[in-house]
């Protein structure tokens, strides 16, 4: 579905990504793991064409994606961070994503699910951070695409949130999404993820599966597991 | 890209700037006229505004709704549209509000004081045309700052250093120059000069049109021998295109190449 073929970026003089060698299989759900400031987001952005890699293709369906736009309306992508036009409200920048799309939705289902219908009308600046992960959430999977990139999908949700969103992931699942998240909630990624990717030093460190992981680094629990990685690379 | 013009117009629009920008044309516009009590004064008082005051308000907006509407940039790049659309439909968005505060805000005082009736149509035109080229050309180089500088005093100090450098500082330079080489036949000297500040071409082109050339002495006979001609109007035309369309390609350049 996804192949990253040897991803350099840098900014400035950090050597942020220095030869990412991955794929994304079709109908999976691939997590990526890393410390803070891994790349994780930049690997995103550049897959979604928002940052230019120094070097590297990526095929997206085997076609190249530079120069091209149109794959984009295949994705459905959720930022890490929700940074929303303050002055407008949540249901003019829904029906906004909508008119500039022009794909068939499902937000009104997705708006009842998050519980969303009485903030319809307020500004999406007097929001709490919750709520406008909520939004995001929305405006992201609305599109019902078969590929939804995920970045921190958990941040600033409420445990009653974080279980409708895991409902609805695995739903997805089921209706053979691919999917790619990042998070740092590791009993999230250990739920719902079939495949681990661990960024580090800007290479792929370990690719596989949990049960994969486990047993290299002869860890029971997954969360030890990763930290596991992180000690004996600096061991 | 329309629908991205669309969003960056209506937005705009509903701004108070736009309309503190609106009112303060028509105003200043309905004042000369009464004052004045003839058209073709007016224009000529107006002309003497619009020419400073365009750019700078130009610039200064290009720069302001660039740096307040990146999260909605940020939420634009991540979906399927062009970034040329998403970069060319903003600035027309700035470019064409604006245009619509000076076409209105002067418009109407003029429209309502008799223009249709009077003889100086052409100029009053000739001014409307040269305060939208103004409009663009200013906005399209705010744009080209604001992308080049993610520093946002930055950019609007290089935004305002832009306006002062083509609005005072080049006629200050170009006058020394003129007198420093006084000596010399400087006649083509000061006609490319003239044409690579949009401002003095904008001004030129007005008081040319208004058939007041004689007070520039000298130069004027040379710039009315040259832009009074057919070919005079076209060039000068020609070059405020130019004006529009090299800031424009420099900033879809600038834009497919940021990373965001």
């Amino acid at each position: 579905m996804v192949e990253f073929n040897d991803i350099h970026k840098r900014f400035d003089n950090n050597d942020v990504l220095t030869g990412i060698n991955l794929s994304i299989q079709k109908g999976r759900t691939t997590a990526i793991l890393g410390p803070n400031g891994s790349g994780k987001t930049t690997l995103i952005k550049i897959l979604l064409g928002m940052n230019h890699a120094n070097k590297g293709e990526i095929f997206v369906d085997e076609s190249n994606i530079k120069n091209n736009w149109s794959y984009r309306k295949y994705i459905d992508y959720l930022p890490q961070i929700a940074n929303f036009p303050g002055n407008i409200k949540v249901k003019e920048i829904i029906a906004m994503i909508k008119d500039l799309r022009s794909q068939p939705t499902r937000d009104e289902e997705l708006i009842e699910y998050f519980e969303l219908t009485p903030y319809l009308n307020i500004k999406l600046s007097h929001l709490s951070g919750g709520y406008k992960q909520k939004v995001n959430l929305v405006l992201s999977l609305m599109f019902n695409s078969p590929f939804i990139i995920l970045d921190e999908p958990t941040s600033g949700l409420d445990p009653v949130s974080l279980i409708k969103l895991k409902d609805l992931l695995k739903k997805e699942q089921a209706n053979g999404k691919t999917i790619l998240i990042t998070s740092h909630i590791m009993s999230f990624v250990e739920e719902i993820s079939d495949h681990i990717s661990f960024i580090l030093d800007g290479k792929v460190y370990f690719d596989g599966s949990i049960e994969e992981l486990k047993s290299t680094t002869e860890e029971t629990n997954f969360e030890y597991a990763i930290a596991n990685l992180l000690k004996n690379h600096h061991a | 890209m329309l629908k991205i013009l669309k969003y960056s117009f209506f937005d705009l629009v509903r701004s108070r700037w736009s309309y503190v920008y609106f009112l303060f044309y028509l105003l200043l516009s309905s004042v000369l006229l009464f004052l004045n009590n003839n058209i073709s004064n007016a224009i000529i008082t107006l002309l003497n505004v619009v020419i400073v005051l365009v750019p700078l308000i130009g610039t200064i907006f290009g720069v302001m709704y660039y740096y307040d509407s990146q999260e909605f940039t940020q939420l634009l790049l991540a979906q399927p549209i062009k970034r040329k659309s998403i970069f060319m439909g903003q600035f027309l968005g700035v470019a064409t509000s604006l245009s619509l505060s000076v076409l209105l805000g002067l418009g109407i005082p003029f429209a309502l004081y008799g223009l249709f009736q009077s003889n100086v149509i052409f100029d009053f035109l000739i001014l409307i045309v040269v305060a939208v080229f103004l409009s663009f050309i200013f906005s399209a180089l705010a744009f080209n700052i604001a992308l080049s500088n993610t520093n946002k005093i930055k950019g609007f100090g290089y935004a305002i250093l832009l306006w002062l450098f083509l609005a005072v500082i080049y006629d200050g330079a170009f006058l020394i120059a003129l007198i420093y080489f006084q000596e010399y036949p400087l006649d083509k000297f000061t006609l490319i000069a003239t044409l690579f500040n949009p401002i003095d071409l904008s001004r030129i082109l007005i008081l040319l049109k208004l058939d007041i050339s004689a007070l520039l002495g000298y130069t004027g006979a040379i710039f009315k021998d040259f832009f009074g001609t057919l070919f005079g109007s076209l060039v000068s035309f020609g070059v405020l295109v130019i004006w529009v369309v090299l800031p424009l390609w420099r900033m879809v350049r600038q834009a497919k190449r940021k990373d965001f």
